[in-house]
């Protein structure tokens, strides 16, 4: 029996952004594998590379700046090489996006249902008004409440839990079978924002789509991921299954995180920090980029760049000393708050 | 919507009011006495007081606005001091002749503006967005008498292909439905376009391209909308900022008709305006510049109204 | 670094350092012709500060955390309300005046970028303030290299940097060592560490619970985020447009929640144990609108313990534990809410 293909596969994937001033090298070489109906989180810090990884899964980075290199398909369709066209076929109907600020990424002067309804008029034939039926049911798929009055409100008429719910009615119109998420919820309220969790994994398993979720906050990971993979400078440094990295995170960088992440039961003490900040990608990295951050760096780490080694259970680091540096990594059981809510 | 148009039109008459008194009263800041003009310089005084009395000019300045207001507003401009007949005929053909070349100009230049400034926004840093601001900048820095001359040269004089001056052959009056009055049409529409035309294509440039920079086209890519379904929603973006831009264009457009006309002898409100300063023709220059302002107003509220209706992000209460 | 010293305590170490009475800020929007409306972004709060202690302020977008901030710093004025600031009552006469007020209260924005005058180095932007008030140019410099090295940036390396040549921990940095730089006693911290990776969010909250130690400062600090609330905080205040919905020791709001909302709002937090997944949202819908606020308790409409008597009438702010306060008829024996019927949603 033959493993299916992988929704999304990609091989030493790299992006650039070139201009006239300096070359970035957000993305250097990241693998990736993502099986249909599975979710993905890339967990990562601003300028991890982490976004731009997502956007060049349906190349939406912007098209004059970003040179792309490597193998990259999704769904079957070979993302380096297509052409416009058919990109633009791909693009909404296989794998859609959603976004950060959903007041930016709706167009302020069309309503919300014209623009839900262009999505479904230009990838299944329909009429406008066949496609305005549509984006009401929609609406209510997303649990909209009186979705009829606000199909025909602009954005700026809706509170931001109302306007990602558009946005994820609009992205999910035709039933894709990837979804990107670029950090969804990290504009919304608390009491929101766990509401959009909630419905995205439920339309997640209704669809049966993959997704990938790209976020910063390793809760919100904790929420809706079965595989979490940390990025750090343009590279992914660890992969495995959301228990096994939130548990016990091998990379030195993902321990860090973790450590530094803040949450009840450290009242009065210190936080475990990360020294340093993240290097700057305009300039070529020699060796281990998290090197010189890494409390339990030698003088061989920054010599060449450790591999993406894989482990047992599906897991993978990219360290030349995890194995010594395991010992540590045990972390206290969890334990039980007050209110049922249960901590590392 | 509707009490909201009704009360932007309701606005026009304190603003129409205030235009009125500013019109009035400019001609009577400036100094030269009208009378002086119009009569031989030895001219006994008792016969100066006469006219003077004659043409009302003898009574306090509020009664004199008092008086000419409530004549405008019946249609009565009063009588030219220089030609002695009723200033109102005169006026409407004018007005018509430069309601057609602040036409024929604006839509030139507007048009033409939105166009390069789309192509130049699109493409921006590239050479043909160099080329058209480099054309945009040369459009704003020209002034209309230097252009309209040159115009004038290359045009008439050497390649005897349009008509220097005129609204039509022979004098006759302007039109639009034959190729004949037209061609008299053409070299002052392009002076007068030029000016706008530039700054339109500014403003289209930075809008067209801060909007392909917004987060929501890149929404609009990855719904897979092809280019021309994205042009759509850039241009109704970028429709309410650039209207509100043409709209204060106008002005321009109304300035730039008098040296327009004055450079063209085109027979418009410019010309005749022109005419009465230096004949200080009072009754005229009132009735012209009374003209001009009111002119703009009505285009500014359409203008406004039009923005308001295609923005719903402004509040139409 | 002791040439100025902070202002010596007056009242004593039981006058609280900061006393806000009926703080009331409505914002007027609409025009002539559509009728006046007004924002009710905050809508009576009272509270105080004791010394040496860090207040935190939680609640959602639009809760007014902000903007009582902003009236405690008195950048805007309030419509109605004041402000009493170690026993002396601010811009009254007889009082402390706002320039005084305004030195020992200093500020730390979320941004840290725009915060920051892009045309200064990191140095000038510390010593600006003590230069205006009047400390010589020579000392003012010395005190800002100290303060850089205080905050954990070697003078040497950072002094002469423009802000655009820093990262967001680093401007953040100096903007705290700015706010110290008038040996303030009062420090409004609104959402300092909400823009930043958590990795350098640990990093700044270590720092400002060092600072405190070492100058002796109190805080208030303003966040959205609850775990970092809980972190740094004494006392927890929670809003709920523009109102106080539960204020209390941070042990009793995040053990013995008495407030539905605060409950909610403790419920929301991602669980951190994938094995554990919340499955419920605690609440539906967005916070409503600041400028027409549901009658009586403005919580009901999204409440699930709600009742009649929520609508009709408005909960005080009762005592449920020591210090401990919540605006909710449900905490209340006598409150009219066992006999009142539920509310049809």
């Amino acid at each position: 029996m033959t493993a299916p293909a992988p929704l999304v596969r990609a091989r030493d994937l790299h992006v650039s952004f070139v201009s006239r001033d300096a070359t970035v090298k957000a993305v250097n070489g990241v693998d990736l594998d993502l099986d249909a109906g599975e979710v993905l989180c890339i967990l990562g810090e601003s300028g991890s590379g982490k976004s731009v990884t997502l956007r060049a899964l349906m190349r939406l980075n912007p098209p004059n700046k970003a040179v792309v290199s490597g193998e990259l398909s999704v769904a079957g369709h070979d993302m380096v090489t297509i052409s416009d066209r058919q990109l633009s076929s791909v693009r909404g109907k296989v794998v859609s996006m959603i976004f950060q600020e959903p007041m930016t990424a709706l167009d302020p002067v069309y309503t919300i249902g014209r623009q839900i309804g262009e999505t479904l008029v230009r990838h299944e034939g329909i009429g406008r008004r066949e496609a305005e039926q549509r984006a009401l049911e929609l609406l209510e798929l997303v649990q909209i409440p009186s979705a009829k009055r606000r199909l025909q409100a602009y954005p700026h008429e809706l509170s931001g839990g109302l306007r990602q719910r558009a946005m994820i009615a609009m992205a999910i119109s035709c039933r894709p079978q990837l979804l990107l998420a670029d950090e969804p919820t990290t504009a919304l309220d608390a009491t929101v924002q766990i509401q959009i969790l909630l419905l995205l994994r439920q339309l997640q398993q209704e669809l049966g789509m993959g997704v990938i979720f790209v976020t910063h906050d390793l809760g919100v990971a904790g929420e809706i991921a079965d595989r979490i993979a940390v990025m750090y400078a343009g590279r992914m440094v660890e992969a495995g299954s959301t228990v096994d990295v939130m548990r016990g995170p091998l990379h030195p960088y993902a321990k860090g995180l973790l450590g530094a992440t803040v949450h009840s039961g450290l009242r009065g003490t210190r936080l475990t920090t990360i020294p340093g900040s993240p290097p700057d990608l305009r300039h070529p990295i020699e060796g281990c980029a998290f090197a010189p951050r890494c409390p339990h760096a030698l003088e061989t780490c920054s010599a060449g760049v450790p591999e993406f080694r894989p482990m047992q259970a599906g897991r993978a680091v990219r360290c030349f000393r995890s194995e010594e540096i395991a010992g540590a990594t045990t972390r206290p059981p969890s334990r039980t708050t007050p209110q049922g809510v249960l901590l590392p | 919507m509707i009490a909201y148009i009704l009360r932007r039109v309701l606005y026009i008459v304190p603003i129409s009011l205030a235009v009125s008194l500013v019109c009035f009263m400019l001609v009577h800041i400036a100094p030269g006495d009208p009378i002086d003009a119009m009569v031989q310089p030895d001219t006994p005084k008792e016969v100066i007081d006469r006219v003077r009395a004659e043409y009302g000019l003898d009574q306090p300045l509020p009664v004199q606005f008092g008086l000419w207001l409530l004549k405008v507003v019946q249609g009565d401009f009063g009588t030219s001091l220089i030609k002695g007949r009723p200033v109102l005929p005169d006026l409407i053909s004018a007005s018509g002749a430069t309601f057609v070349l602040a036409c024929t100009g604006g839509l030139l230049g507007f048009v033409t503006g939105c166009v390069f400034g789309g192509i130049a926004g699109v493409y921006r840093d590239s050479w043909i967005d160099r080329v058209l601001l480099a054309v945009a900048v040369a459009g704003v820095s020209v002034p209309h008498y230097w252009l309209g001359m040159v115009l004038v040269i290359i045009f008439s004089v050497n390649l005897n292909m349009l008509p220097a001056m005129g609204a039509g052959p022979g004098g006759s009056a302007v039109s639009i439905f034959d190729w004949e009055h037209i061609r008299y049409l053409i070299l002052p529409s392009i002076t007068l376009a030029v000016i706008p035309a530039g700054i339109v294509t500014r403003t289209v440039r930075g809008l067209v391209s801060d909007i392909m920079s917004q987060d929501y086209i890149t929404t609009l890519r990855g719904k897979g909308l092809r280019r021309h379904g994205i042009v759509g929603h850039v241009v109704r973006n970028a429709a309410p900022t650039t209207l509100a831009v043409i709209g204060l264009q106008l002005a321009n457009l109304m300035g730039g008709s008098i040296l327009v006309e004055t450079v063209f002898a085109w027979p418009g409100t410019g010309m005749m305006l022109n005419t009465a300063i230096f004949q200080r023709d009072i009754p005229v220059l009132q009735a012209t510049t009374l003209v001009l302002a009111l002119f703009f107003v009505v285009l500014n509220l359409l203008v406004d109204l039009v923005q308001t209706s295609i923005d719903p992000r402004i509040s139409r209460r | 670094m002791s040439d100025t010293q902070q202002i010596e305590d007056r009242g004593g170490p039981a006058q609280p350092l900061l006393i806000v009475k009926g703080l009331v800020k409505h914002f007027p929007i609409g025009s002539v012709f559509t009728g006046k409306q007004v924002v009710r972004a905050v809508d009576g709060l009272d509270f105080t500060i004791d010394k040496r202690e860090t207040l935190g302020i939680v609640g959602e977008s639009g809760c007014g955390k902000s903007t009582a901030s902003r009236l405690i710093m008195s950048l805007i004025a309030p419509t109605e309300g004041e402000i009493v600031f170690d026993g002396d009552l601010v811009g009254a006469a007889g009082g402390i005046s706002l320039a005084e007020y305004r030195r020992q209260v200093q500020m730390v924005f979320q941004d840290s970028y725009s915060s920051l005058n892009p045309r200064l180095t990191i140095e000038e932007s510390i010593a600006y303030g003590p230069k205006v008030h009047g400390t010589p140019h020579r000392e003012a410099g010395e005190r800002a290299r100290d303060l850089l090295q205080a905050v954990g940036l070697a003078p040497r390396q950072y002094a002469r940097r423009f802000p655009h040549e820093l990262s967001g921990g680093q401007r953040q940095r100096v903007n705290i060592a700015r706010a110290l730089a008038l040996r303030p006693r009062l420090i409004i911290l609104d959402e300092p560490v909400s823009a930043l990776d958590k990795s350098v969010e640990a990093q700044v909250l270590n720092l400002l619970l060092d600072l405190k130690e070492q100058f002796g400062l109190t805080y208030l600090f303003i966040s959205h985020d609850l775990n970092v609330v809980e972190h740094v905080a004494d006392r927890v205040l929670v809003m709920y447009l523009g109102k106080i919905a539960e204020l209390g020791p941070v042990d009793d709001i995040f053990g013995r929640a008495g407030h539905p909302y605060t409950r909610a709002l403790l419920a929301s937090r991602p669980s951190m144990d994938p094995t554990r997944r919340r499955t419920q949202p605690p609440l539906v819908g967005d916070p409503p609108n600041p400028i027409n606020p549901p009658s009586g308790c403005r919580f009901r409409t999204r409440c699930a313990l709600a009742r009649e008597i929520c609508a009709e009438r408005e909960p005080g702010l009762y005592e449920i534990g020591a210090g401990h306060q919540a605006a909710c008829h449900a905490t209340q024996a006598d409150s009219g809410y066992g006999d009142s019927r539920r509310l049809a949603a």
